[in-house]
């Protein structure tokens, strides 16, 4: 066959592509248990660091066990429905009516003291921000958040997960007077009051996308957070 | 033809100094000035990448008298990519932590000049023994400068190496602080300016004559 003619050329390209695609999936399902796997214990690992209990990947499948006591799933009026909190994608649920959303809350219970854990998901400069907050008992006081991103500039954006970053949040309140304002993010050191933390130089759009993040996934627990309010 | 000759020989350390793709050939400085603010992703980094050009220019070089001329490009593309997500899933199954600090980068190793740069220019043309040796030297030349950039950009700008801290605490109680600017993208551009100089005051016959 006459190797530079069109007939050749396509038929190489279609066994190549075969080929390839063979193999990728291959490789796909062979690592995709141990990557869900990582995903999951990261999961567990991150929800657990919001309430300043720090674990490796590895052992965060057993303190998870440990310290969350209940996991629920409540909607927007704050009524609890059924359903498994763990494995809830925020994402997808940030994108339905707000009325239909399945919103999970984990209770974690850390010293002796209640916590309640909220996942929240927003958008950066370059793609989705997700993080937990926990509140304490109060359901207005933040106890500890984290946050962590797909691919926010290493150094810049990426800075919010550092603890410089997440450890301004703690002990803010999310309730001004009886409006729920969450966390404001402010420009150069000006942060001031219990509802303001410094952005990151270098990384205002993705600092202001935790502040809309907050506001917005709070913002859906509302009644939640309202029902034993003083 | 012995596997080291001394032709071989110089395939696989050539580009390690004389032949270097980023000092001479000025090729995948993209990734160099994005990977190096710490010295663990620079070095997984170097790694992928080695990997990625030394097996891509073999497999490259094993078809090489069967791809068609017209299509070799898409067919190099296609075999790169597909060995660059090969990676990504292994990193992202056994080495978790360092797959989300190189986060996009992993992608974008397709994107590295060096790679599709000694395909064409080489293993296209030669046997696959040579090739490998072509691909693993050039990878090497690429996490050698990687390394180096990253030794000072951490040093410099977070006092760790390897994310072990090792200028003591003395210093910062001194007023010693780190230097923030070695952490952002310009920093890395200048020291790689830097080894491009000393590199070349070292090996006088590589500057250009007037």
């Amino acid at each position: 066959m006459n190797k530079e003619g069109n007939r050749y050329t396509f038929l190489f390209s279609v066994v190549m592509v075969l080929v390839v695609a063979i193999v990728l999936t291959l490789v796909s399902t062979g690592l995709q248990p141990r990557q869900n796997a990582n995903v999951e214990n990261e999961k567990r690992q991150n929800i657990l660091s919001s309430v300043k209990v720090n674990v490796s990947r590895e052992a965060s499948a057993g303190a998870f066990d440990t310290y969350i006591t209940r996991q629920i799933v409540v909607n927007s009026r704050g009524e609890e429905v059924a359903g498994d909190a763990f494995a809830i994608d925020m994402g997808k649920e940030m994108k339905k009516a707000p009325a239909e959303r399945l919103l999970p809350v984990f209770i974690a219970r850390v010293n002796g003291e209640t916590k309640y854990i909220f996942p929240t998901r927003g958008t950066g400069l370059w793609g989705p921000l997700w993080g937990y907050v926990s509140l304490n008992e109060d359901k207005n006081t933040i106890f500890g958040a984290v946050f962590d991103h797909k691919g926010e500039t290493p150094g810049l954006g990426a800075e919010i997960t550092h603890e410089e970053f997440r450890s301004q949040f703690d002990g803010k309140q999310i309730f001004e007077g009886d409006k729920l304002v969450a966390v404001r993010v402010e420009k150069g050191g000006k942060a001031a009051g219990p509802h303001e933390v410094d952005a990151i130089s270098g990384g205002t759009i993705t600092s202001k996308g935790v502040e809309a993040m907050l506001l917005d996934n709070l913002t859906c627990y509302e009644s939640f957070l309202r029902q034993t309010l003083p | 033809m012995t596997l080291f000759s001394s032709k071989n020989g110089q395939l696989l350390l050539g580009p390690l100094s004389k032949n270097n793709a980023i000092l001479v050939q000025i090729l995948g400085i993209c990734s160099a000035l994005a990977v190096t603010a710490k010295m663990e992703p620079a070095l997984v980094m170097g790694i992928s990448v080695t990997v990625v050009t030394a097996l891509s220019s073999v497999l490259l070089s094993l078809i090489r008298d069967i791809v068609p001329t017209r299509v070799r490009i898409i067919v190099q593309l296609v075999i790169v990519s597909m060995l660059v997500i090969i990676i990504d899933q292994l990193l992202k199954a056994f080495a978790y932590d360092v797959s989300k600090q190189l986060s996009v980068f992993v992608g974008l190793i397709i994107t590295n000049c060096i790679i599709m740069g000694r395909i064409e220019a080489f293993a296209l043309a030669n046997r696959p023994w040579p090739s490998l040796l072509d691909g693993i030297g050039n990878g090497l030349g690429y996490a050698l400068i990687l390394l180096i950039v990253a030794f000072f950009r951490e040093l410099l700008g977070s006092g760790t190496l390897f994310g072990v801290p090792v200028i003591p605490d003395l210093f910062y109680r001194w007023g010693y602080s780190n230097n923030g600017l070695m952490i952002l993208p310009p920093m890395a551009l200048i020291l790689v300016g830097i080894v491009i100089w000393v590199h070349r005051a070292k090996n006088k016959d590589l500057i250009e004559q007037q």
